[in-house]
């Protein structure tokens, strides 16, 4: 394999890692805070149809992020009626977000559309588009030179093929998305919010004591999960794809609470696992560079089932120990 | 303790939590610009008043009170079983693999050995999270749920790679032999005068998921494991005071549960298509929550949940067919179900309980 191709391969897993290390990250703020959401995938799938059919109708990508956002966040908020307000069961209330949003997003992108449960494809400035940074080989450049894109690459040195193909050129939303790591890291770590909602995760009782609301710590971690999940459903909608399609987050909130046990809830881990699973996401659509790499046939079965499998592994205690927050999936009753 | 009198617990606050998911899909159907009464008898008209439309309803509700009757049978134990989809998926292999190797005399043998087959196939799929959970600690939610994507890597392996007839284009196995043929409704109820469930998919596999209801409810209430399973659910700590193993308990429990999700299969991959199809399960492993919620973890309450469910997917099936309400809607009414039943259960009961110590004040 040349050194292109692997820069290519290492492109598109990070385009497949973003929506990926988004929502890891949204999981996190609520785990940390004591609320487990396995409503991940829906509040995703809910924010991509609503990003995708704002954007058709006003012909603005940030129109459709803020519409994402908002129906992601009034997911967010269900979430925490049931698990925070009204101390349910947090699993099952997760279980009923993702069907929620499953048969909502049909439901209404059949009666706004009438397309068979898509929206029409985005176009322009309807969709996140791919930003060129300085002095990087782009469009522009292959259009006055009158020649491909991918010719004109072919020919750069490698650091210019590095920093054209890899670094440069991925929708605004993708630095975002690497952006918030540190940001999260810092709130969580060197703040004192983050102090408190990282408490109100292992000891919700001594937070109490202190005088400091368990529930609306609470809340304010399941708006931010609401947030970040938006923003990953507008980001698979209006710049993965151009345009919503039935059940398009294919398992992503899945593979997004696997990386973070894999990260054992941990902003810098969860960026590595979201990586080295948004790799074996393009390797999926990729089978013949393992093949030619390894010269035996590979089952894309199986690379397709690796995340699960590797969070089984993890979570059996063979490669390290993942231990989840103390308190979370636990609804927290005063004492009277 | 008792703040509220039984009946209420049993029948109120489930019926109560119903109405209001009926109310939300009402206010769906209204938003989507159609008639949600017109809607109800559309249904109502398809699934209940001919005897196909029953046909279908009761093969759906089939399929619902084998994956309803594991998730309860683990629910007892405070075990979350979300991996039915899963482990109905195996044992749909299991299934295929007793009807295509094994040559059978008999339907009625056949039926026998495939539900051996898919009880076999659903229980080893769901040994592994539980013998996780319970020597290693990880939680049994996220292994379950990350088995129901394994699972489905491995059945389409298996189907593309092993089970397909050369020369086929489907991800699909051979088709069963015709000694397999489960006597469908039709075939037993119908006279030469009167046609009964004609082409519906309602077989024999529907008295098997009712003797299925009948075993749980004595193993749950009349047998010393299912006391121990119970008790296990309720408190795990006063359980092992008691000399209660939590190991043993958790790899029984999902290993029953995981076996009666797995025997759904009879019905689809046996009882309908005759052959292994790709996606055979069709979410069914994950309506059992709702079904086992909304039957309150009892085999009677999930028999008729059950049925329920059959008719919603019945009638739902209907107002695709003839109106603009896509099938989809079907997963909105579960989602509510699943919702109002589970988990925002306190919302009806707190101010329930608070009623009813109201009017106890009062007569006294």
């Amino acid at each position: 394999m040349d050194f292109l191709t692997l820069l290519q391969v290492l492109d598109t897993s990070v385009r497949l890692a973003t929506p990926l290390l988004l929502a890891c990250l949204a999981g996190l703020y609520s785990e940390r805070s004591g609320v487990v959401d396995i409503g991940l995938e829906g509040k995703m799938l809910a924010a991509a149809f609503f990003a995708a059919a704002f954007a058709f109708y006003s012909g603005n990508a940030w129109v459709g992020l803020l519409a994402g956002v908002g129906a992601s966040i009034v997911l967010s908020i269900i979430h925490g009626l049931a698990s925070v307000t009204f101390r349910g069961n947090q699993l099952i209330s997760g279980v009923a977000i993702n069907f929620l949003a499953a048969g909502m997003t049909v439901l209404a992108a059949q009666s706004w559309f009438r397309q068979g449960g898509r929206t029409p494809p985005l176009e322009g400035a309807a969709r996140f588009n791919p930003i060129e940074l300085p002095f990087a080989i782009g469009p522009n450049d292959a259009a006055a030179a009158e020649r491909p894109l991918s010719q004109l690459i072919a020919e750069a040195g490698p650091f210019q093929q590095f920093y054209s193909e890899l670094i440069s050129g991925h929708s605004i939303l993708v630095y975002l998305a690497l952006l918030t790591v540190p940001a999260t890291w810092w709130l969580l770590f060197r703040t004192r919010f983050g102090l408190r909602l990282r408490a109100v995760g292992e000891n919700p009782a001594a937070v109490d004591t202190a005088g400091i609301s368990v529930v609306w710590l609470r809340y304010g971690a399941i708006l931010i999960c609401g947030i970040l999940c938006g923003v990953a459903g507008a980001y698979l909608s209006s710049a993965l794809q151009a345009g919503f399609v039935k059940d398009m987050t294919a398992g992503r909130g899945f593979i997004a609470l696997a990386a973070l046990i894999f990260a054992k809830w941990r902003p810098v881990y969860a960026l590595w696992a979201c990586l080295l699973f948004g790799l074996f996401q393009a390797l999926e659509l990729r089978p013949d560079i393992i093949e030619n790499l390894t010269g035996m046939k590979v089952q894309v079965q199986l690379l397709g089932a690796l995340p699960y499998i590797l969070t089984v592994v993890i979570l059996a205690g063979f490669v390290g120990k993942a231990i989840p927050p103390r308190a979370s999936g636990e609804p927290y009753i005063k004492e009277r | 303790m008792d703040k509220m009198p039984k009946w209420a617990d049993i029948v109120l606050i489930p019926l109560i939590s119903l109405l209001l998911a009926a109310f939300f899909s009402a206010l769906v159907i209204l938003a989507i610009g159609e008639n949600p009464i017109e809607a109800l008898n559309l249904m109502i008209d398809g699934a209940l008043m001919r005897s196909a439309g029953w046909g279908y309803t009761l093969y759906y509700a089939t399929n619902f009170i084998f994956t309803g009757l594991a998730v309860s049978v683990a629910f007892h134990a405070r075990l979350f079983n979300i991996g039915g989809e899963g482990q109905a998926m195996l044992g749909g292999l299991g299934v295929a693999l007793v009807c295509l190797y094994i040559p059978w005399p008999h339907w009625s043998l056949s039926i026998l050995g495939a539900s051996v087959g898919a009880a076999l196939f659903g229980a080893l799929w769901a040994l592994i999270p539980a013998y996780l959970q319970a020597k290693r600690g990880s939680h049994i939610v996220i292994t379950t749920i990350m088995f129901n994507f394994i699972a489905a890597a491995l059945l389409n392996y298996v189907l593309v790679e092993m089970l397909r007839p050369v020369g086929a284009m489907d991800p699909a196995s051979a088709k069963f032999p015709d000694a397999t043929h489960l006597p469908s409704f039709q075939d037993m109820f119908s006279t030469a005068e009167t046609p009964l469930f004609r082409g519906a998919p309602a077989n024999v596999t529907f008295f098997l998921s009712l003797a299925a209801c009948l075993l749980v409810w004595v193993l749950i209430w009349k047998t010393r494991l299912g006391y121990e399973i119970r008790a296990f659910g309720q408190s795990e700590t006063a359980a092992k005071y008691a000399g209660i193993s939590p190991v043993r308990i958790t790899v029984i429990a999902m290993l029953i549960s995981g076996a009666l999700a797995g025997m759904m299969s009879v019905n689809t991959t046996m009882g309908e298509s005759e052959r292994l199809i790709l996606n055979s399960t069709e979410g069914a492993g994950f309506i059992g929550i709702a079904v086992a919620l909304m039957g309150r973890n009892h085999p009677f309450g999930v028999l008729l949940a059950a049925v329920l469910f059959g008719f919603l997917y019945q009638g739902g099936a209907e107002l695709a067919l003839w109106t603009s309400i896509p099938r989809e809607l079907i997963v909105v009414i579960q989602a509510l179900v699943i919702l109002f039943t589970g988990a925002l259960d306190n919302m009806v009961r707190h101010p329930l309980e608070k009623l009813f110590i109201a009017l106890r004040r009062r007569n006294a």
